[in-house]
């Protein structure tokens, strides 16, 4: 980041016009960002620690808190892989229809949430395709469980795909090469050679995959079918709450899930800076400068 | 991944190797896995949209998509999101401008929290605006008593919420511009005489438009997307129908009152809506792309 050294004055603004453009950006942010999030903790400590800590140890509560871990914790390993195999065929073979391939990736990022959920309804909801056979055998994935983790896998899958597709692109196949040429099997190069040059990527994207996972709202709101104690993640209990006039507990569980945010971010920095400087080591090319923001991108 | 290891080379690798989409081994293992995944997971579904809304037939769809509260959701959609998209690439230019340009203290925490929206789940964005700008909150009796301007429950509170979704989109687009910068064209624009409008306007301006209308595209599709979004925006909404009846809650509507065929109907525009600007970004990056490597 170069450009941040500090300029000459004849290549910057007078110091009047540079404390009024940070005053306008710092009090923007401040309105539109900082207040909403200091509104959630604000309002879920208005009644005191007490209430906060009775809204979280609920038992409806946590068994939202239960299964929304358990949700993440199904999704992450299966995006994991997918990213992983997905990036491997992509960026080092040659194939037709790549580009249809990797659109296909980027999908769920222009599928309103609403959307991905019908479309499981459609298929496994009791008029949909499936619906009569999953009857009679008594299986029920939409308003169940199944529905929720297979709608979180629908919005999710893509983000570790998407920082490993340039990232690998970037780095080339030539030490999986010279690995090969010195008689490595295929799973000796994975683990030997590429992933420990993908380790931040990985974790980088894995990182924005368990923060959506967790925060997911809008498909899991159409197949979960909200009962209580048993379908519902943080995110439906917050809604629940709130339309209930529950604004204490409802700020409470969110908070909760705000908190998640701000760690999510702190390890997005952290991995960012990483990667940043594992890669300038072990490549000697310039990293990118900023986190792509690709794999948030619509 | 380790009961995988079994099939490493497997013993139809020698077949592959010849049709040589690569010299690699696990090209059949990757590729075949994450095309079933991808079509179980996405392309199987989402046919079943179409399929879902072709059994209204033709007037049949064209009559639900065209109702009068369906357009009047479509019209709220694009008026808010555009408004929205606006406001952010100018406040989101400045933003950009100050992290590239300006030291002063606390600016990685501004960084970092730029990202905020990116990383907050939408449905606790949504009950944290609407408590703020309802007529009881910290911002919205404010100004409700000295503007008299309703903001929960309007559009303009939805306009708000789009505000916060699309925010990082553009700062996060034209950040990386405005640093690779070559400090060489402003010293040489410099020399030349220009006043420091004259470079802002001349020289920075036209280079870093691109970026500027990507971001802009970017945060109006994912206003957009956040209409679809649902969380951030169904809160503050309100919902009143023709007035502040955000898309995707008719949609829910329809598939509790089980009409999934006028759910997958409405569902099918919204999609055409996406794949529309999806296009129109990528071609906007396309020809950031070209810009920069002509310039660099």
């Amino acid at each position: 980041m170069s450009a941040s050294s500090p300029r000459p004055a004849h290549l910057t603004e007078a110091p009047v016009v540079r404390a009024l453009l940070i005053g306008i950006a710092v009090v923007f942010l401040a309105i539109f960002l900082v207040m909403p999030l200091v509104l959630v903790f604000a309002e879920a400590f208005r009644k005191g620690w007490a209430l906060y800590l009775e809204a979280i140890v609920e038992p409806d509560a946590l068994s939202a808190i239960r299964l929304t871990l358990m949700v993440a914790a199904i999704s992450l390993p299966v995006n994991i892989v997918f990213g992983l195999a997905a990036a491997w065929a992509i960026t080092r073979f040659r194939f037709r229809g790549k580009q249809f391939f990797i659109t296909l990736i980027d999908l769920p990022f222009s599928v309103s949430p609403v959307v991905a959920g019908l479309v499981f309804v459609l298929l496994f909801g009791s008029q949909g395709w499936f619906g009569p056979w999953l009857q009679s055998n008594d299986i029920k994935i939409v308003y169940a469980v199944p529905g929720v983790i297979i709608a979180t896998l629908f919005v999710t899958f893509p983000f570790i795909a998407r920082e490993l597709i340039p990232l690998m692109q970037a780095q080339g196949a030539e030490e999986e090469h010279a690995a090969l040429t010195l008689g490595a099997s295929g799973w000796q190069i994975f683990w030997r050679v590429t992933l420990p040059n993908i380790k931040w990527g990985l974790l980088y994207g894995a990182i924005l995959a368990n923060a959506r996972a967790m925060g997911e709202f809008g498909a899991v709101a159409v197949v979960s079918g909200g009962v209580r104690g048993l379908t519902n993640t943080m995110t439906l209990h917050t809604e629940i709450l709130y339309n209930e006039y529950m604004f204490s507990a409802s700020f409470a569980v969110a908070s909760l899930l705000a908190l998640l945010a701000l760690l999510t971010l702190a390890a997005k920095r952290v991995v960012a800076w990483r990667h940043a400087h594992h890669t300038r080591q072990s490549l000697d090319v310039q990293p990118q400068p900023q986190p792509r923001i690709a794999a948030a991108a619509v | 991944m380790r009961t995988m290891t079994a099939d490493r080379a497997g013993p139809s690798a020698p077949v592959r190797r010849r049709q040589s989409p690569g010299i690699l081994p696990g090209f059949g293992l990757s590729m075949g896995y994450a095309v079933l995944y991808l079509s179980l997971l996405v392309l199987i579904p989402l046919v079943a949209l179409p399929l879902k809304a072709s059994e209204l037939g033709f007037a049949g769809f064209w009559n639900t998509v065209t109702a009068p509260r369906v357009v009047a959701s479509y019209s709220l959609t694009f008026g808010a999101s555009l408004i929205a998209a606006v406001i952010n690439v100018v406040f989101g230019a400045i933003v950009a401008w100050v992290l590239v340009r300006y030291e002063f203290r606390g600016k990685s925490l501004v960084d970092a929290l730029v990202d905020l929206p990116f990383a907050l789940p939408t449905a606790v964005a949504g009950i944290a605006l609407t408590a703020l700008y309802a007529n009881n909150g910290w911002l919205g009796g404010f100004l409700e008593s000295t503007l008299g301007l309703k903001v929960a429950y309007t559009p303009v509170g939805i306009t708000i919420a789009l505000i916060f979704i699309g925010l990082p989109f553009v700062v996060r687009t034209v950040q990386p511009v405005l640093e690779d910068l070559e400090r060489e064209l402003e010293e040489a624009a410099t020399s030349l005489g220009a006043t420091r409008s004259h470079i802002i306007w001349r020289v920075i301006f036209p280079t870093i438009l691109p970026a500027l209308l990507t971001g802009f595209a970017l945060a109006f599709a994912r206003a957009i997307g956040a209409i679809g979004e649902y969380g951030s925006v169904v809160f503050i909404a309100g919902n009143m129908p023709m007035v502040s009846e955000i898309t995707p809650l008719l949609i829910i509507a329809k598939l509790e009152q089980f009409d999934y065929a006028g759910a997958s109907a409405i569902a099918c525009v919204m999609l055409m809506f996406s794949f529309v600007l999806l296009l129109v970004i990528n071609l906007l990056q396309g020809w950031q792309a070209r810009r920069s490597g002509r310039l660099a």
